[in-house]
């Protein structure tokens, strides 16, 4: 029961999270750096 | 069989996810807006063929910048994919657990790390993805991805080599900090031929995420204790010993499922529900 209960009270917050980044614009943001080389990735920056 | 399903299964994620093929013919990256997603594994987003986004990266892209410290969009998806599969992710899809099973095979003298070691990754997700992106910044006030930077093989793997090899620009500006992260590779790979998913098991911070889910995650392995002879064989079937040593859906458990398909009698089972059951060990 309590592992139930923190599943569902994981999942809520899971989705609230993601709703509440993607609406303050952080989808953009993440956008923004993948679309761009990463410099430290490749070994450059 | 199941190994064999698991593997078609790692080649398959390993090929959609990086399935840009022109950015490893011009060593250029895909700049599409499939690149707001982020994958569910150690994938880097400057790999040419990836058309989604590193969570690991886009946490500390995020805490780098400017705006703000925490991605909670990533750290949201991360909590979902955890809450589905635990680390089944890092069995099943991750293409740098494919690598680390693959170099697994080259015959060679073979051995297994404490379980304790595992320790360290959590220490590099604290560390090296949440905190020091946020509290080291320049003069500007930007962080750097640290754990990008410094140790992650994945993003010398599967982004510096190909582009490297496919853009003459980006070799001839290749400096100290590569050839830093080409022998860190190098050393993380011959780990690997030795022990068996040793960047997994010791430095993998999305690993450290996903583990923390294992307990709680809707799939799950399970016994019934009725029908376990306790022969052994889900014991010898795993590379740590878990069901042994640690009990069913341990915080490493990778969910390969060989312990499953060993099990003579079908005791041990995955199934997935959101109901709760009492939780069984081999030797409860």
């Amino acid at each position: 029961m309590v592992k139930t209960i923190l599943r569902l009270a994981l999942l809520g917050a899971s989705l609230l999270s993601v709703v509440f980044g993607a609406s303050r614009g952080e989808v953009q943001e993440v956008l923004q750096t993948a679309i761009n080389l990463c410099l430290e990735c490749i070994g450059i920056g | 069989m199941a190994d064999l399903k698991r593997k078609v299964v790692q080649f398959a994620s390993a090929i959609i996810f990086n399935s840009y093929v022109k950015g490893f013919a011009k060593g250029t990256i895909y700049r599409g807006n499939l690149k707001q997603i982020c994958l569910p594994v150690l994938n880097c987003y400057s790999c040419p063929g990836a058309i989604g986004s590193c969570p690991i990266g886009s946490l500390q892209a995020v805490a780098a910048g400017i705006t703000y410290q925490f991605s909670f969009y990533v750290a949201g998806f991360l909590a979902l994919v955890g809450l589905v599969g635990g680390r089944m992710v890092c069995g099943w899809l991750c293409p740098f657990g494919l690598v680390q099973d693959l170099l697994y095979r080259v015959p060679s003298f073979k051995r297994s790390l404490p379980l304790w070691t595992r320790c360290f990754k959590y220490a590099v997700l604290v560390f090296l993805v949440l905190l020091l992106p946020v509290l080291a910044f320049d003069q500007f006030g930007l962080g750097a991805p640290t754990f990008c930077k410094w140790l992650c093989p994945a993003g010398t793997l599967e982004a510096a080599l190909p582009l490297a090899m496919a853009n003459e620009g980006i070799r001839g500006a290749l400096g100290g900090l590569f050839y830093w992260r080409f022998s860190w590779l190098l050393l993380i790979l011959l780990f690997c031929i030795i022990f068996k998913r040793a960047f997994c098991l010791i430095l993998c911070p999305l690993g450290a995420v996903y583990s923390l889910f294992n307990r709680i995650s809707l799939f799950s392995i399970r016994l019934d204790q009725k029908l376990c002879t306790r022969c052994g064989r889900c014991v010898a079937a795993c590379h740590l010993r878990l069901p042994e040593v640690a009990g069913l859906n341990h915080p490493e458990c990778i969910r390969c499922l060989k312990c499953v398909k060993q099990c003579p009698t079908g005791a041990m089972n995955w199934q997935i529900e959101v109901s709760d059951k009492k939780e069984e060990n081999i030797y409860a």
